[in-house]
């Protein structure tokens, strides 16, 4: 009832306005407050110095890097549209806007919703320049959705999920049964080396330091840049 | 693809050892890629353009990239010039900020460009003089209202349905949008016709007709065919009814659409019809009852569903009603004020017409609009005076209202007419969006055929390699590392339905066969193939006789085996083999997919060289016989 009156007195009110508009013959109401909203979030990095010191990079890789970042992002920073905006383009098949998410939140590691040029470099010198111990952690921070320390099954789930949902589709053999979670099944059978349902730090490492392939791939990937 | 992506793909690429735990297999090799400072005058190269200025300039606003130490990522050692891959036009108008202070705007620049390049030299816009603001702020809004103008229209209602829409969302969209189905169509033409046939018959039914025989007075024809008038009445009263309740059982939201304006009409329109059934053949009643036929008049507004240019014409008077409103409210002002100066200008005159204010009303707005019926006429000098400038007065404020609809109307009709020019350009543009995502799907399918080629004899590579520029080597290496992540290739679609498709006709012959059950596990859709792994661990274990002929019978159906198929189907046999050897063990339900013969470097794989010899020279020859053949050895 309260909610009537209060619609019923709104409603008086607008037709008072259109009353004095109709006899004043104001215009109407330029939205002048949006346009000057045109605040735009712009970051700059560091200096090249710094980013030199603090990642396995030299100055001419992070040129190269920067000029591209910059080209990209004026802003100076990424958000998470964009990003999937990028990997949409990297894998039409499928969808990858769940896969980008996760990548997103690995590379963000302030957690506020963009990456800057020093996370984003950052990142790939532990991708391409670090050491075997600091990429699997890398990997295990992407696939430790809530930062816990641990693995578990759903997040691994999901993890797979997303990298399934990327293919798409139309793949041989065609997708049928639930293969994400037979693939999550298969990968605790192998890394969970005490059983207790969920892999830890160490278990993922160890572990992935027995598979002989994994290792040999790892090298696969230094000389992207 | 877009270039813009370039610059991301090391990233993605890098980041793809996010997949590595997960992948059974090892990655694919990587492609090689043999290829990456007082004051002083600073050497700036935008595009080739070089523009030469003081490194004080450019420090005047530190907060910006040429200003800041932003700089020294584009400097190149080489060349000792800082150099910018940007619009050099554009640059010129940037560099004059930092000299003068004040930032202009090119008139003949688009109006997003100019704001990319700001974005990029991370300046404000906000600094742009004053003599240029104007002109930005309306060009900026006259974009920004098209792009939104532009973004509504592709968000109209032609979108596709959801698979797993309800009847009732389809009625709805049915009856929103007649061209989504015949029925509706049909439906939308079926009503058009009978509003029409009810304006025309209540149109007709006044007009005189031949009296009846023995009768001198002429009768409306409404009177002499009361009966078939009556029908016709009734049979679209019924249609009508029958569709305003179609209407409201379908939409969406009952309350918003009761309240909307054509249902409004629908009711109005035949509302008099069913007052007239309840009421009593009353004679004082059955008077203000002809006064309701009136209404019947509406059905004619309910055209506007069929005609856009009718809507239009509504939309257009409500989008300037304040204009019109404040317009009325002036005229009315002129008309009070003249009617009463004529009035007692008029009140000597003997017999005059002006017997009252109200009564000159009628004079004053026939004399503004430049009518001048002539009923009503000053006599006096001070009349006619006032008269002549009533009469004046009247051409100006009405002619002002005038270009204010027409100004609006135009503006909306040109919109609409976009619309529907984006609409048909839509198909066009999907095809061919469509098109170029097949283009990279099938580029990469083309380039794994052909590595299977390649890595095959290392003679050939010469004639098979095509041209392919580093960045789609990268890319498809990358797409390359995600198949084996998932064990999972990719098709196109006609593969994958031609699969599904050999699944209704082989799926009943699977299960007959006693493996069937080791089968449900790993899943396949091409039971084809499903039922050569059946008979590779037939030939171990189980003997299926049965099934070999089943497998040869559906083999044959399959007269027209692609390329790529073949291919696929060969390789099954390479994997089949080495699980014959090796693992009988069939719970992963993951179909491991054969890694092409000779590309990975491991030596993991038991059959060696001389089976994937043997297979690719039968690859020359597609035909399923010969794979036939094969199987059976």
């Amino acid at each position: 009832m309260a909610g009537c009156t209060r619609r019923c007195q709104q409603g008086i009110l607008k037709f008072l306005q259109c009353l004095h508009r109709l006899v004043s013959g104001t215009l109407s109401k330029d939205k002048v407050d949006d346009e000057l909203e045109m605040t735009m979030v712009c970051h700059r990095p560091e200096g090249l110095e710094q980013l030199e010191a603090q990642t396995n990079f030299t100055k001419r890789e992070l040129q190269v890097l920067y000029r591209g970042f910059k080209n990209e992002c004026p802003s100076g920073v990424v958000n998470e549209e964009t990003f999937k905006h990028i990997y949409a383009q990297f894998f039409p098949h499928g969808d990858a806007s769940n896969y980008a998410h996760y990548l997103f939140n690995a590379f963000d590691s302030a957690h506020n919703g963009s990456i800057k040029f020093e996370d984003f470099v950052m990142g790939l010198s532990i991708l391409l320049r670090g050491s075997v111990r600091e990429k699997l952690q890398w990997t295990f921070n992407l696939y430790d959705i809530n930062r816990d320390g641990y693995i578990n099954k759903e997040e691994m789930t999901e993890i797979v999920r997303a990298i399934y949902d990327m293919m798409g589709k139309y793949t041989y053999p065609a997708l049928k049964g639930d293969v994400p979670k037979q693939h999550v099944d298969a990968f605790f059978q192998k890394m969970d080396k005490n059983k207790d349902g969920v892999v830890t730090l160490e278990e993922f490492i160890l572990a992935c330091q027995e598979d002989e392939n994994m290792m040999r791939s790892l090298q696969l990937f230094e000389n992207v840049l | 693809m877009a270039a813009g992506v370039a610059t991301w793909l090391p990233f993605a690429r890098a980041a793809a050892v996010g997949w590595l735990p997960l992948a059974k297999k090892t990655m694919p090799k990587p492609p090689v890629d043999k290829k990456s400072r007082n004051d002083e005058i600073l050497f700036v190269n935008v595009s080739g353009l070089r523009f030469q200025t003081w490194k004080n300039t450019l420090d005047r606003y530190p907060d910006t990239l040429l200003g800041s130490s932003e700089k020294e990522f584009f400097y190149n050692e080489d060349t000792q010039e800082y150099f910018f891959d940007r619009d050099p036009e554009m640059f010129r108008h940037i560099l004059n900020f930092y000299r003068t202070g004040k930032l202009h705007y090119p008139r003949h620049e688009c109006i997003q460009a100019f704001d990319e390049e700001l974005a990029f030299y991370g300046i404000v816009p906000e600094i742009i003089g004053d003599c240029c603001m104007e002109e930005y702020r309306d060009r900026k809004k006259e974009n920004q209202e098209r792009l939104a103008e532009d973004t509504e229209a592709e968000m109209a209602t032609d979108a596709p349905l959801p698979p797993g829409s309800t009847s009732r969302e389809r009625l709805w969209r049915a009856f929103e949008n007649p061209h989504t189905s015949t029925m509706a169509l049909v439906f939308y033409y079926v009503t058009g016709f009978f509003i029409a046939v009810s304006v025309i018959a209540n149109v007709v039914e006044t007009v005189p007709c031949r009296p009846l025989k023995g009768s001198v007075k002429d009768l409306p024809c409404g009177e002499k065919y009361s009966l078939a008038f009556f029908c016709m009445d009734t049979a679209c009263v019924l249609i009508f009814t029958f569709e305003y309740l179609m209407r409201l059982f379908a939409a969406p939201s009952r309350c918003k659409f009761m309240r909307s304006v054509m249902s409004v009409i629908d009711v109005v329109a035949i509302m008099p019809y069913y007052i007239g059934l309840v009421m009593p053949e009353n004679e004082d009643v059955s008077g203000a009852f002809v006064t309701l036929r009136v209404f019947r008049v509406f059905r004619i507004f309910k055209f506007s569903r069929h005609s856009q240019g009718l809507r239009i014409l509504g939309y257009t008077l409500k989008s300037c009603a304040s204009e019109l409103g404040f317009l009325l409210f002036s005229l009315t002002m002129a008309i009070i004020i003249f009617a009463t100066v004529m009035f007692y200008a008029e009140k000597g005159t003997k017999g005059t017409n002006f017997t009252s204010i109200p009564a000159s009303f009628w004079y004053t707005i026939v004399t503004m609009t430049t009518l001048g019926y002539g009923d009503m006429v000053p006599n006096t000098i001070a009349g006619k005076i006032f008269g002549s400038i009533c009469s004046l007065s009247g051409v100006l404020v009405i002619a002002l209202p005038v270009p204010v609809i027409v100004s609006n109307f135009s503006r909306i009709y040109h919109q609409n007419q976009r619309a529907d020019k984006m609409r048909a350009q839509q198909k066009v543009r999907l095809a061919r969006i469509r098109l170029a995502k097949k283009g990279t799907t099938n580029a990469f399918l083309q380039y794994k055929e052909q590595r299977g080629i390649q890595d095959g004899d290392s003679d050939s590579t010469a004639l098979c390699v095509k041209n392919r520029s580093s960045f789609e080597h990268q890319h498809h290496h990358l797409l390359h590392c995600l198949e084996k992540t998932t064990n999972h290739e990719f098709t196109d679609e006609l593969t994958y339905s031609e699969m599904c498709m050999t699944e209704s006709v082989g799926y009943r012959t699977s299960r007959s066969t006693s493996l069937s059950s080791q089968q449900g596990l790993s899943s396949s859709c091409c039971p084809r193939r499903a039922k050569r792994r059946a008979i590779r661990l037939a030939n171990s274990t189980v003997s299926v006789s049965r099934g070999s002929v089943q497998e040869l019978d559906t083999l044959q159906v399959q007269k027209s085996a692609t390329g790529h198929q073949s291919r696929s189907s060969l390789n099954a046999k390479t994997e089949d083999m080495k699980l014959n050897c090796d693992d009988r063990d069939f719970t992963a339900a993951i179909i491991s997919i054969p890694t092409p013969p000779a590309n990975t470097p491991d030596e993991s794989l038991p059959p060696s060289p001389g089976i994937p010899g043997i297979l690719r020279n039968s690859r020359s020859s597609t035909y399923t016989q010969e794979t036939v053949k094969i199987s059976s050895l």
